[in-house]
């Protein structure tokens, strides 16, 4: 009933606000806006002109961090990308020579050896093979270069993100009250979009590669405390027990005993701060980092289409290679086949980095004599630029009436009806019935979280903006939904199809976000409709395996009792398992929502009217203040939408239990 | 034998779970304590507990899953606060110890073994039993001499190098009792160390702990949900119900004189002949000349079965002494195994 007042409410509201001269019920008055973008603006040209601790002012103290860090950057970039060197600017005699491509891909291939060698599984090699295969084709492909940039940036990042991560995460376990403080600034780094933090780094770190290394942890890190608190919380009481019974100081139970023993949950951090800093690379690119991400954002500001997927698959490739290697180490918990390993004489354990070492030397003089050993050489290089070039041109000239008209279809009958019903709705009303539906689900809490949040939104003069990312959230998520929940339920249900479909949502959630625009764009040139279109395609993965989990953890007995019933397959599909799976599935909506705001910042780029936009024009313009208000509310959203689907699935699993 | 001196008791010892069960506690008479204490939603664990456990002894605590005795182990080595009450450990209130002190009476004078073993997964067995001696700052070399030894205590020499995922789990359990006598405690906490493993390897680490405890002496609360494992292995038990301590005696006692219908209930299953002792259901002494052998006062009934069917005549009833205080006839022996029942308290 109050859709269809909503419905009839968004079709007239404008006509009747004016002849009831109430139109700052569609259009909250300029006046009334409070002036927060400046202050925010304001308060960081003081932190950075005239703050100070006495001695040094708040500038030097940044830049001075940013000099700490640059160090160990330096000393991976030149270890892996531009040698060492004395001597300034154009004068600058390289002393030692980076690490010769040859020598990388050997030291991948033990690696790769290294982490499966302690599981006793047939196919130990094939890890290795991939890892080098995937090392080789940055070589060949001619993306060595930016590679290894890219690379030593992430060398120094995950390190940083992990070890941070850790040390919060302890300190969250230790004390929960400052678990409780800093669990909803978690949430808010998580869901604000990263660009939104890009401006003040800028300010405070400068231009260059160590603001965006700090831009990455800061963006990395996030998860990595989440799930060392999880980690840790997780290890058996009886553990804890023992650790004080042992007579252990409380130092000791942290670092001899729960550490160690969160371990294996703690691998799946490391995993997690790799993909994200990976994620972070083109990103990051637009403060100052080089390498592969710099590449794809040049190449996407000219359109050049093949240069950008060469180098957007080429971040892929090292985000897959990379992904295998840490998922590798993160599975080899079982501590016993390291035993068997242990057990082996010395020349045949450390075979490997004795290998490693001798090629980093042998190619590294070599590379004195024979230029290729340093240097792939360019002329073995393949380039596939042309030929992206040619097939989306071939497909733009014999499919253009067909992907236009399916453009046209969607957007006659279904976006822009919705985006009119949204835009329509008048403020006031969207408040109250936030406030409605959040006290059906949660309470007065969650009503008054509602309210609050979206009030902000709406003092700080973002209500149409704000409209806009709702209308392209929720679209897209629709549309993921419809294609997710379904490809979800033939996977659970068929083996081949899983085995298919999951591969293919591995590779998905692997590619940084940034990947997806180019082959839209090149198809659907820019607007809102290109822009979905990567949205549901970023955002289709988690619809997928919480649908899949949903199905799978049905407990089989109540499948069996559905069977002797006498369900049909189809019965037992509609009647039994789905019913059950729907808070699963709700769940998985969920992460598909905030992907998809995540995901709607970066479609900024391809020409989208919202709060992106916003965040977007704000860091080319350097505004902090602009681009902070528009990444809080971004992360209001967010916050808003996560918190009553979650509400919404708590409430429905109460029902079943 | 255990002597009589107490070497860890507790007195009146409560454990509430809730919000604010201190003030509740002390602010609130005993007759309506209970109601208020589930007007403010807490949850008692136990409730007023008295324990006095003797050197030397295995006492063991039983009672089903949410009687308490898990809560009243983890109180009695303080892993948990008490509510109220107090805990006297070689004459001193354990509760008055602080941070400090409490590491170093953990470090030399207690030690735990767990239901689900508790090893680290980081770790190898030599590693493991050595553990609690590396936190104490002991010499690797040191430490790894005395982690041997007690290896070779538990049988599980040879596997020094082994990861707990490598073992069994009746072997993760010797590691786990390695490791908890590694210090050469005084005490020995052990709780339901055998649940969790299958029937026949539970007997067999039965037999190895009473084993053990021949050499070593230990003071020993013992927490187990079985009766039977109580019976063979307690020198005194303490049934729990409901965080309270029902009853406190040895098996003979608990099966003569139940405190009440819930320990009758659960002594009724209980095998009569394997707990009742010659003494307790022994007549009157007769004649030399109508008697055909001995039997000593404190002999389980079980265990003399067999030599009083084969006799022709009741056996007499020796004291520990030698001196005879009764006989024990066939009948008598027939009745106890084969019903028990009426001869409770006879």
């Amino acid at each position: 009933m109050l859709f269809f007042a909503s419905l009839i409410l968004a079709a007239n509201a404008k006509g009747w606000s004016k002849i009831l001269g109430m139109k700052w019920v569609m259009k909250y008055p300029a006046g009334w806006r409070l002036p927060l973008k400046s202050h925010i603006t304001n308060g960081m040209e003081w932190l950075v002109e005239e703050a100070s601790f006495g001695l040094f002012t708040f500038k030097e103290f940044t830049r001075g961090i940013a000099y700490l860090l640059e160090l160990p950057l330096d000393f991976a970039t030149a270890i892996f990308s531009t040698g060492f060197r004395s001597g300034l600017g154009n004068e600058a005699v390289q002393v030692l020579p980076p690490i010769s491509w040859i020598a990388v891909i050997i030291i991948v291939f033990a690696i790769g050896h290294f982490a499966r060698a302690m599981k006793l599984t047939p196919a130990k090699m094939s890890l290795a093979i991939f890892a080098m295969l995937c090392f080789l084709y940055l070589a060949v492909f001619g993306q060595w270069e930016s590679s290894m940039i890219t690379l030593s940036s992430i060398v120094i990042a995950v390190p940083m993100g992990v070890i941070g991560g850790v040390l919060i995460g302890t300190c969250g376990y230790r004390w929960p009250k400052f678990e409780k403080a800093i669990s909803p600034l978690l949430d808010l780094m998580q869901t604000m979009p990263i660009f939104a933090y890009l401006v003040p780094i800028l300010f405070l770190f400068g231009f260059g590669p160590v603001a965006a290394m700090i831009a990455t942890v800061i963006y990395a890190m996030p998860p990595m405390v989440r799930i060392t608190i999880m980690a840790l919380k997780n290890v058996p009481s009886e553990i804890v027990d023992f650790g004080y019974m042992a007579g252990c100081t409380r130092r000791q139970l942290m670092w001899k005993v729960l550490v160690p023993s969160a371990a294996p949950g703690l691998m799946v951090g490391v995993n997690q701060v790799i993909m994200l800093s990976l994620n972070m690379v083109i990103i990051a690119s637009m403060i100052g980092a080089g390498g592969l991400g710099y590449d794809v954002l040049t190449s996407l500001r000219r359109l050049d289409i093949g240069g950008g997927l060469e180098a957007g698959v080429a971040i892929v490739v090292l985000a897959i290679a990379l992904d295998r290697l840490s998922q590798a180490f993160a599975e080899q918990n079982d501590m016993a086949l390291v035993h068997h390993h242990a057990q082996k004489p010395f020349l045949k354990r450390h075979q490997w980095s004795l290998i490693s070492g001798a090629a980093i030397l042998f190619f590294g003089i070599g590379g004195y004599v024979v230029d290729a050993f340093q240097i792939y050489p360019e002329s073995w290089e393949v380039t596939t630029a042309s030929f992206w070039e040619a097939s989306v041109k071939y497909l733009n000239v014999n499919f253009y009436d067909q992907f236009e008209a399916l453009k046209t279809a969607l957007l006659t009958t279904f976006m822009i009806p919705v985006k009119r019903f949204l835009l329509g709705l008048p403020w006031p009303w969207v408040c109250v019935m936030l406030a409605l539906i959040g006290w059906q689900l949660g309470g007065w809490r969650l009503s008054l979280l509602c309210v609050v949040l979206s009030l902000f939104i709406v003092v700080t003069g973002q209500w149409q903006k704000a409209m806009i990312t709702v209308y392209l959230c929720s679209i897209s998520v629709v549309i993921a939904g419809l294609i997710g929940v379904p490809l979800g339920i033939l996977a659970a249900e068929k083996p081949t199809a899983n085995r298919i479909i999951q591969g293919a949502i591995d590779t998905l959630q692997t590619l940084p976000s940034f990947v997806y625009l180019i082959p839209v764009v090149m198809l659907f040139r820019v607007g809102d409709f290109a822009a979905m279109i990567a949205v549901v395609l970023y955002a289709l993965a988690p619809a997928v395996r919480y649908t899949i989990h949903g199905l799978r953890q049905i407990d089989p007995s109540l499948i069996e009792a559905g069977i002797v019933s006498g369900c049909t397959k189809r019965q037992l599909l509609w009647k039994v398992k789905l019913p059950i799976a729907v808070p699963e599935i709700l769940l998985g909506m969920n992460q598909t929502v905030m992907l998809a705001i995540s995901m709607l910042v970066i479609t900024a780029l391809v020409g989208t009217r919202d709060l992106g936009q916003e965040v977007y024009i704000a860091l080319t313009k350097a505004d902090t203040g602009r681009g902070l208000i528009a990444g809080l509310s971004i992360a209001f959203i967010a916050i808003i939408a996560d918190r009553l689907i979650n509400a919404g699935a708590k409430k429905l699993r109460q029902r079943h239990h | 034998m255990p002597s009589q001196s107490v070497k860890l008791s507790c007195k009146n010892i409560w454990k509430v779970f809730g919000g604010n069960a201190e003030k509740i506690m002390n602010e609130t008479n005993s007759e309506n304590l209970d109601e208020t204490l589930k007007e403010q939603g807490c949850v008692v664990g136990v409730r007023q507990a008295n324990i006095e456990i003797y050197e030397g002894e295995i006492f063991v605590i039983m009672g089903l899953s949410g009687s308490g005795k898990s809560t009243l182990v983890r109180l009695l080595s303080r892993l948990i606060e008490p509510t109220a009450g107090e805990i006297i450990f070689d004459g001193k209130n354990l509760l008055d110890a602080t941070e400090e002190e409490m590491i170093e009476i953990r470090r030399h004078k207690m030690g735990m073994v767990f239901q689900h073993f508790a090893l680290l997964p980081h770790l190898t067995v030599l590693g493991n039993v050595a553990f609690p001696l590396e936190v104490q700052g002991v010499s690797k070399v040191e430490r790894e001499k005395q982690a041997r030894q007690v290896i070779e205590l538990v049988g599980l020499k040879g596997r020094e190098n082994y990861y707990p995922s490598e073992l069994s789990g009746g072997q993760q359990q010797r590691v786990g009792i390695a490791r908890s006598l590694a210090v050469e405690p005084e005490l020995w906490f052990l709780d339901e160390p055998f649940s969790a493993l299958d029937p026949l390897i539970r007997r067999e680490m039965q037999d190895e702990f009473l084993r053990l405890q021949n050499v070593l002496h230990k003071t020993i609360t013992f927490i187990t949900h079985d009766f039977d494992e109580a019976i063979r292995l307690a020198d005194r038990i303490a049934i729990m119900k409901d965080g309270r301590v029902v009853q406190i005696g040895t098996a003979e006692e608990l099966v003569l004189n139940p405190a009440d219908a819930y320990v009758e209930e659960f002594t009724s299953h209980v095998s009569k002949a394997k707990v009742l002792t010659v003494g307790s259901v022994m007549a009157a002494p007769l004649n030399a000349n109508d008697v055909a052998g001995h039997v000593s006062v404190k002999d389980l009934i079980a265990d003399v079965a067999v030599k009083v069917e084969a006799a022709d005549k009741p056996l007499a009833v020796l004291d520990a002494n030698g001196e005879v205080v009764g006989s024990l006839s066939r009948d008598k022996v027939i009745s106890v195994l084969v019903a028990g029942e009426g001869y409770a308290g006879d």
